[in-house]
């Protein structure tokens, strides 16, 4: 090995090394010992009970969905407040974080407050027949809010630095505003977008603070994984706490390893660092 | 006279497609953020000061907001140090495994909160690796304050480290090579060059990890417990309040919260203001 | 202060940026690393100045082993290409810094501090800088605060990596000027990395031509633009004129160009000849060899007049300068036959198996009757 001329080398990286190793890979190891425990069969029993399918199902669709609806509202956000100036714009750019920063128990019963029956805007939704709270719409609405401010975040840069340049050309090439905004603006967005989309979703899927309130919690209808993991825990069943965990996770990091190949073709184009 | 009427429309067009989006948009941002903020507010207050005041002043709340503040001051300075160490051997060494460890300071950022408490309970819990031997020692962890600690710790791991290594990469090191050059040891080096290079970036990793650290409620609910005046921090009593139909109390708590929320907000959105160029990302847990 | 390096060998991954590299610094001269990029000059500067080390070999300083100290013990001062300079303090905090930073034993009192650091500034003729960021300041003062602050610390041997690259050209040449009269004055042993020829060649004592990780040639300025050592610094060093020399009835020629002696006896059925513009003569008497090159072009540079020729025998274009004067005495106009045959060249024979020229075999042509 080479000397190194910066010192510290063998201190911070060792430190860095046990640290990460007691904090995070010891404890994840201890989760997968304690679900190896439940076996095959016990695992098939876990995935068959149709209540784990349900949360399950309600977890992992519900981020999905919520990711793709801040995809969208993330967009049409960022955009704004990069190529329009309005009155309280400022204000607006500061309070995206707003989600990240309020702690999940106070989203949760705020969004409660609101949408419950006898909430803020419930009294008037729930006569229309819009069950938002107690309700999977509850769930969705959480996961929206909750993984809102990625895309706008990993937006924004992205856009500040897009080529005007590129857009004037295609319009003297003859596009329309809507074409140029489709062929040329979009696609040099979708790496990003797809970043975002992915940071959303990561976080919406573990979601647990702000979705137990506004859920309800109805097995079978609004219960959530996490949730779940928490009810067999309560119930000293570690061994399907963990085996759950470990579903959980894997079928996360399936979906990010997914979604970071389709990023990597759509980003084709982009020369690659030998 | 054609195309000059042609053009007005075209500007029009624009023009009313620009209003269209900026309206959808700050209205959607007004409905989804603004308002569950100012619900907070209003139903904490729905029964006067008077109330909101006294169940603040209850000494359960009390011992929460001590108890949040003692797992920040312990969790937030060792991610501090982590995030240092961790950003410095990153972005100043070629090793074998880098990304690796770069995937793994991300982990806890795509590991769900509850998972988080759950890996502590299955270590140190009463059926854990290491249950056994700690209650036969005396040691609690699970239900305890070192549980919250643990927890908190690794759901607020990465902040400082992903907040820095953007930067310092951006920064290299010449000027630590320089200062090497002139002679420096390793500690002037760290006290007067790296560590002023990086104040503010620091600074901000330090704020998103603290507002994460107060406010975290999956992870350290699952290794709390919910035991009264024991092991409950301020979203916890948030919880538990709310549960018994304390309404006004909880709401109280939460815009404690949410104070704390907006001051984040403010201090973060100042930084990003004055010193934009010396901290990095801007996503929350981004990149 | 003599330094002595020995068998210098770096690799890094893909490529060896040092590659048994021999040197000796002498005291008190300017020496030039003048290569290309990526030709291991930098590599070798960072290794003098501790930021790198040798695989193999090693570097005697007064006949103690330099490498063996660490970068901070080696008393060199270093200008970095981007200059380095610390963003948060100050110029004359940038200035002291390394002084300030000495243990208390060897630490120059704060006054002490504070009148060096004045006198570097005026040295730099920054004198009225010493309270800016350097953020404030441009490049050519950017360049002379790095400057200041490497002499602060009194080093035993300055090392500058292409420290007029960043800057524009007006500021290079006024600046270039500047340090070689301050080296003058310091007598301080200098070694100074450039890509730039025209730079090394003005300022340096002495030049050390780089080329993949290995040392073409050491010498003056002089020694290397007129006796180049080998093909690479015959190509990098100046313009020059690349000629095929064949085998034709016994002698090596290039066309018409017949050389009357082999330099190489016989040995060699191939080689090159490089030609300087400037060693091409034009309007060659007709007894003496020569091409018959048409004037394609002209450019026109104050004093001196750049000629684009080309000859169709060998179907090569080639590059002679005149003196403007003489371009109107000879009535040069585009479209012009002319006699061109060099006045000098440096020839190189090739190896017949691999085709490869050999430099240890090098050799200089003048024609037998110079006039």
């Amino acid at each position: 090995m080479h000397r190194r001329v910066l010192p510290g080398f063998g201190i911070s990286l060792g430190y860095a090394v046990s640290y990460l190793g007691l904090i995070v890979l010891l404890p994840l190891a201890a989760l997968a010992w304690k679900a190896s425990g439940i076996g095959g069969e016990g695992l098939l029993r876990l995935l068959s009970s149709p209540r784990t399918l349900a949360a399950l199902k309600l977890s992992f669709g519900g981020a999905l969905l919520a990711a793709l609806i801040n995809a969208f509202i993330g967009l049409l956000v960022a955009w704004a407040l990069v190529r329009y100036r309005f009155p309280g714009r400022r204000l607006f750019d500061a309070l995206i974080d707003l989600p990240f920063a309020l702690p999940t128990a106070v989203a949760g019963i705020a969004l409660t407050a609101l949408y419950a029956p006898n909430g803020w805007l419930g009294r008037w939704l729930v006569p229309l027949g819009i069950q938002v709270a107690y309700a999977p719409l509850g769930v969705l609405l959480a996961m929206v809010f909750v993984g809102f401010p990625f895309v706008v975040r990993t937006l924004q840069p992205v856009l500040q630095s897009l080529d005007r340049d590129v857009e004037e050309a295609a319009e003297s090439l003859g596009a329309s505003r809507w074409q140029t905004f489709a062929r040329v603006i979009l696609p040099v967005l979708v790496p990003t977008l797809l970043t975002g989309f992915a940071l959303a979703l990561a976080r919406a899927v573990g979601e647990y603070g702000s979705v137990i309130f506004i859920a309800g919690n109805i097995p079978m209808r609004s219960e959530i994984a996490p949730l779940l993991i928490v009810q067999k825990l309560e119930a000293f069943d570690y061994a399907g706490a963990a085996a759950l965990g470990v579903v959980m996770l894997s079928f996360s990091f399936l979906l990010l390893i997914l979604i970071s190949l389709l990023q990597r073709w759509s980003n084709r184009w982009e020369e690659r660092a030998a | 006279m054609n195309t000059m009427t042609a053009q007005r429309q075209a500007g029009w067009t624009r023009r009313m497609g620009h209003g269209v989006i900026v309206v959808l948009a700050s209205a959607f941002l007004g409905l989804f953020l603004l308002l569950p903020l100012a619900a907070v507010f209003v139903e904490a207050f729905r029964q006067g000061v008077q109330a909101y005041v006294a169940s603040i002043g209850q000494p359960e709340a009390l011992t929460a907001i001590r108890l949040t503040l003692l797992v920040a001051v312990i969790a937030v300075p060792l991610n501090l140090v982590f995030g240092v160490a961790a950003a410095w051997a990153m972005t100043r060494f070629a090793f074998r495994g880098k990304a690796l460890l770069g995937a793994f300071i991300d982990l806890p950022f795509s590991v769900s909160p509850v998972i988080s408490g759950l890996v502590y309970v299955l270590l140190f819990g009463a059926q854990g690796w290491f249950g056994p031997w700690l209650s036969g020692h005396g040691v609690k962890i699970i239900f305890a304050v070192p549980g919250l600690v643990l927890a908190t710790i690794f759901i607020t791991l990465p902040f400082v480290a992903r907040e820095l290594i953007p930067l310092m990469q951006a920064q290299g090191s010449e000027e630590e090579e320089a200062a090497r050059v002139l002679g420096a040891n390793g500690w002037q080096m760290f006290f007067r060059v790296t560590l002023p290079n990086i104040r503010w970036a620091l600074l901000y990793g330090v704020l998103l990890c603290n507002a994460r650290a107060m406010g975290e409620f999956g992870a350290v609910s699952v290794v709390s417990g919910h035991i009264r005046g024991l092991t409950t921090t301020m979203p916890l009593e948030v919880e538990m309040r709310y549960n018994e139909y304390d309404y006004v109390g909880a709401f109280a708590i939460a815009s404690l919260l949410a104070m704390l929320a907006l001051v984040t907000l403010a201090v973060k959105t100042f930084l990003e203001w004055r010193y934009s160029d010396e901290i990095a990302a801007h996503a929350p847990g981004g990149h | 202060m003599t330094m002595e390096l020995s068998r210098l060998s770096r690799r890094f991954t893909d490529f060896a940026a040092l590659d048994d590299v021999s040197l000796s610094i002498a005291p008190g001269e300017f020496l030039a690393l003048l290569g290309p990029s990526g030709s291991g000059k930098t590599t070798l500067l960072r290794i003098l100045a501790g930021l790198d080390y040798p695989d193999s070999g090693g570097v005697q300083k007064d006949g103690r082993d330099f490498l063996a100290a660490q970068a901070r013990e080696r008393h060199v001062g270093l200008v970095f290409q981007h200059y380095a300079l610390f963003r948060h303090l100050t110029v004359r905090e940038n200035i002291a810094f390394g002084l300030r930073i000495r243990p208390r034993r060897t630490r120059p009192s704060r006054a002490e501090i504070g009148d060096r650091v004045t006198r570097l500034l005026k040295r730099v003729q920054l004198d009225d800088h010493g309270d800016r960021y350097p953020s404030q300041l441009s490049g050519g003062q950017r360049q002379r605060v790095a400057l200041a602050r490497a002499l602060a610390v009194e080093p035993d041997l300055l090392l500058l990596d292409e420290p007029f690259g960043a800057l524009d050209a007006q500021v290079r040449v006024t600046l270039r000027r500047w340090l070689r009269e301050l080296h003058d004055e310091l007598r301080l042993t200098t070694v100074f990395v450039t890509h730039d020829q025209e730079e090394a060649l003005e300022l340096a004592d002495r030049i050390a031509v780089m080329n993949q990780g290995r040392i073409e040639q050491v010498g003056s300025p002089e020694e290397i633009y007129q006796q180049p050592a080998t093909p690479f610094v015959c190509e990098f060093i100046g313009k020059v004129n690349r000629l095929t020399l064949s085998e034709n009835s016994g002698s090596l020629a290039a066309g018409e160009w017949i050389l009357p002696d082999d330099p190489w006896d016989g040995r060699y059925r191939q080689g090159i000849a490089y030609v300087r513009p400037d060693q091409l003569r034009v309007a060659v008497p007709p007894p003496q060899p020569a091409w018959t090159a048409r004037l394609r072009h002209v450019y026109l540079a104050g004093s001196v007049a750049h000629l684009d020729l080309h000859v169709a025998s060998l179907d090569q274009a080639l590059e002679a300068d005149v003196a403007s004067e003489d371009l109107a005495r000879l009535g040069l106009q585009p479209g012009a036959e002319l006699r061109v045959a060099p006045r000098s060249a440096v020839l190189f024979p090739l190896a017949d198996d691999t085709g490869q020229p050999i430099a240890r075999d090098r050799s200089t042509w003048r024609p037998p009757d110079n006039s």
